[in-house]
């Protein structure tokens, strides 16, 4: 729809072969999404394995940042899903170290964002809501299903709310990643939309670079914003999985 | 109606639900801020779920955005 001259906003969520791959029929390419989730994880792990190699008792700078984010999700998930939620830790931490570190890659200029694909934060959402649902049968049987029935509800409104209950239940998956993805692809956009505006101001000349100003600052106030929007949604991602961890953990509230 | 005039229709009636989340997040830092004045010793200890409220909140507006951005650009 958008010719080539014009600025075009979704252009930077394309995706491009690398390397050409098919096997069996399938299309398993690399990808230059798939080159920044790796990006991702070796970011992420030289990060850690750096800053927690000297163990010193008096921690460096790297090595207070590694302890900072060990103890933050260690809180958050201590306090959602208490002391038995505590085994579920390393999922919950590398998924936020994932989604902490892909939202941040994400903000360089050039950079892909690997969390604006719907489809890798529906794999991430998917693994969280498969996780609760199998450890809950196994660890509670069909004690788990208790979930969906609420105590001291009035029998005749019983049908209504476990209805409800069921159907919140299903959407979770959905909405943990659609709220990931919306958020990181509507603040890219947003911020391409303003930069295009200050390119096609000040194309018009002396007035429009004196226009071009407003936008500018704009998208200077919208690139800070986007930096606390993806610790945001990261973190929001790491507590909502500590929630439903718990109902796994704690069925029958 | 030419279907470029209602597209573009389409993208500003999007952006009306970006009005709903408005309205939520004064909702939240209002009272917020009224809760604030009234215990401040208190204040400190809620600010974790004031962020949880904004992101969440906030999240519905970017849903309509994201419509009305796929609408002008999709």
């Amino acid at each position: 729809m958008a010719t080539p001259d014009k600025v075009d906003p979704i252009h930077q969520f394309h995706i491009n072969k690398l390397v050409d791959l098919h096997v069996g029929g399938f299309d398993v390419s690399f990808t230059n999404s798939a080159l920044f989730m790796v990006v991702t994880l070796v970011v992420a792990s030289a990060f850690l394995l750096l800053a927690t190699s000297s163990r010193a008792l008096i921690p460096s700078r790297l090595q207070s940042v590694a302890e900072m984010s060990y103890e933050f999700v260690a809180n958050m998930l201590r306090d959602a899903a208490g002391k038995q939620g505590m085994k579920f830790f390393p999922l919950v931490f590398s998924l936020f170290m994932f989604v902490l570190v892909a939202n941040l890659l994400g903000m360089f200029p050039y950079f892909y964002t690997v969390t604006s694909q719907i489809i890798v934060t529906f794999f991430l959402a998917m693994v969280v809501i498969l996780t609760v649902v199998v450890y809950g049968f196994y660890k509670h049987g069909l004690h788990f299903l208790k979930l969906f029935v609420p105590s001291g509800v009035p029998a005749i409104l019983l049908p209504l709310v476990v209805a409800i209950e069921i159907i919140s239940f299903l959407s979770r998956p959905i909405s943990l990643s659609v709220r990931l993805f919306a958020n990181m692809l509507a603040g890219h956009i947003t911020l391409k939309v303003f930069s295009g505006f200050v390119v096609s101001l000040s194309a018009l000349g002396t007035v429009g670079i004196a226009g071009a100003v407003l936008p500018l600052g704009m998208a200077v106030a919208l690139t800070g914003l986007e930096f606390l929007v993806a610790f945001l949604q990261a973190y929001v991602f790491a507590v909502l999985t500590c929630m439903y961890l718990n109902d796994a953990v704690h069925p029958g509230h | 109606m030419e279907a470029e005039a209602a597209r573009y229709i389409g993208a500003g009636i999007a952006c009306l639900g970006m009005g709903g989340a408005g309205i939520g997040l004064g909702t939240i830092f209002g009272n917020y801020l009224a809760g604030a004045l009234r215990n401040p010793s208190a204040a400190d200890g809620q600010f974790g779920r004031l962020i949880f409220g904004f992101a969440v909140t906030e999240a519905l507006g970017i849903f309509s955005l994201l419509i009305a951005l796929l609408a002008l650009f999709g």
